[in-house]
């Protein structure tokens, strides 16, 4: 089973949790949860109320997810895939990404967890907005999110 | 032939708009070409496109690289370096 869920509202991870368990092939469940950072790296900062703004290319972005999703189901026989991500605006403490792959044995789970992770960083067309003290600026990306997903290959 | 450009993020505020319809002309082969031909087009054009090494393209909503090829196109978005995740 391959679940993908692009949305507005808020993510909930006990839902998906029990959809996951209640599949076949769930002997070991890996997850990754991804939060609007709270700290003076993230979107509150100091003094100002801090928001993040998610944008992405419609269409695009559910092909991407979808083929990143069958690629790892393949490479480690996954039972399921699932990926669920935020968009439109959000604020501190908020769920952004939502990421489970469920297989017979931990190994595999793992790695297929870390590789949607960090092939999604790099390969699906979402782009941060975030709002500090009143300013907007677009977050720049990472070169070690490049290299994380390089690792894969 | 027509082709739908769409826009995200700073390129999209910097073109002032989410997306156009265009025709560009039949010396523009390639995603870097296209941005030639809009950064001469206009200032908004130059204002948002100039910069290649900030800008990404998908060529019918796939990742390409700004040499590919866009015959027979039929959207093309440009935007930065994804930040998802």
């Amino acid at each position: 089973m391959i679940r993908i869920l692009v949305q507005q509202n808020p993510i909930d991870l006990a839902a998906e949790m029990a959809r996951i368990e209640a599949a076949e092939g769930a002997g070991a469940i890996a997850t990754f949860t991804g939060l609007v950072r709270r700290d003076a790296d993230g979107a509150d900062g100091t003094g100002g109320v801090g928001t993040l703004e998610l944008e992405h290319y419609p269409g695009a972005t559910e092909a991407a997810l979808t083929r990143l999703a069958e690629q790892a189901q393949q490479r480690w026989s996954l039972g399921t895939a699932t990926i669920v991500h935020r968009v439109g605006p959000m604020t501190p403490g908020e769920r952004i990404v939502f990421v489970a792959a469920a297989a017979p044995h931990r190994a595999a789970a793992l790695e297929a967890c870390a590789y949607l992770i960090d092939r999604l960083k790099t390969d699906a067309p979402f782009w941060k907005r975030e709002t500090r003290d009143g300013v907007a600026r677009w977050v720049e990306a990472r070169d070690t999110d490049d290299a994380a997903a390089a690792r894969w290959g | 032939m027509a082709i739908d450009l769409l826009y995200f993020a700073w390129v999209r505020e910097a073109m002032g708009r989410a997306g156009e319809r265009v025709t560009p002309p039949a010396t523009v082969g390639t995603v870097a070409d296209l941005i030639d031909w809009l950064v001469a087009r206009d200032p908004a054009g130059a204002a948002a496109l100039s910069d290649r090494g900030r800008l990404r393209a998908a060529v019918d909503q796939a990742f390409v690289a700004l040499d590919a090829p866009i015959a027979g196109a039929r959207e093309i978005a440009l935007f930065p370096p994804v930040t998802g995740g």
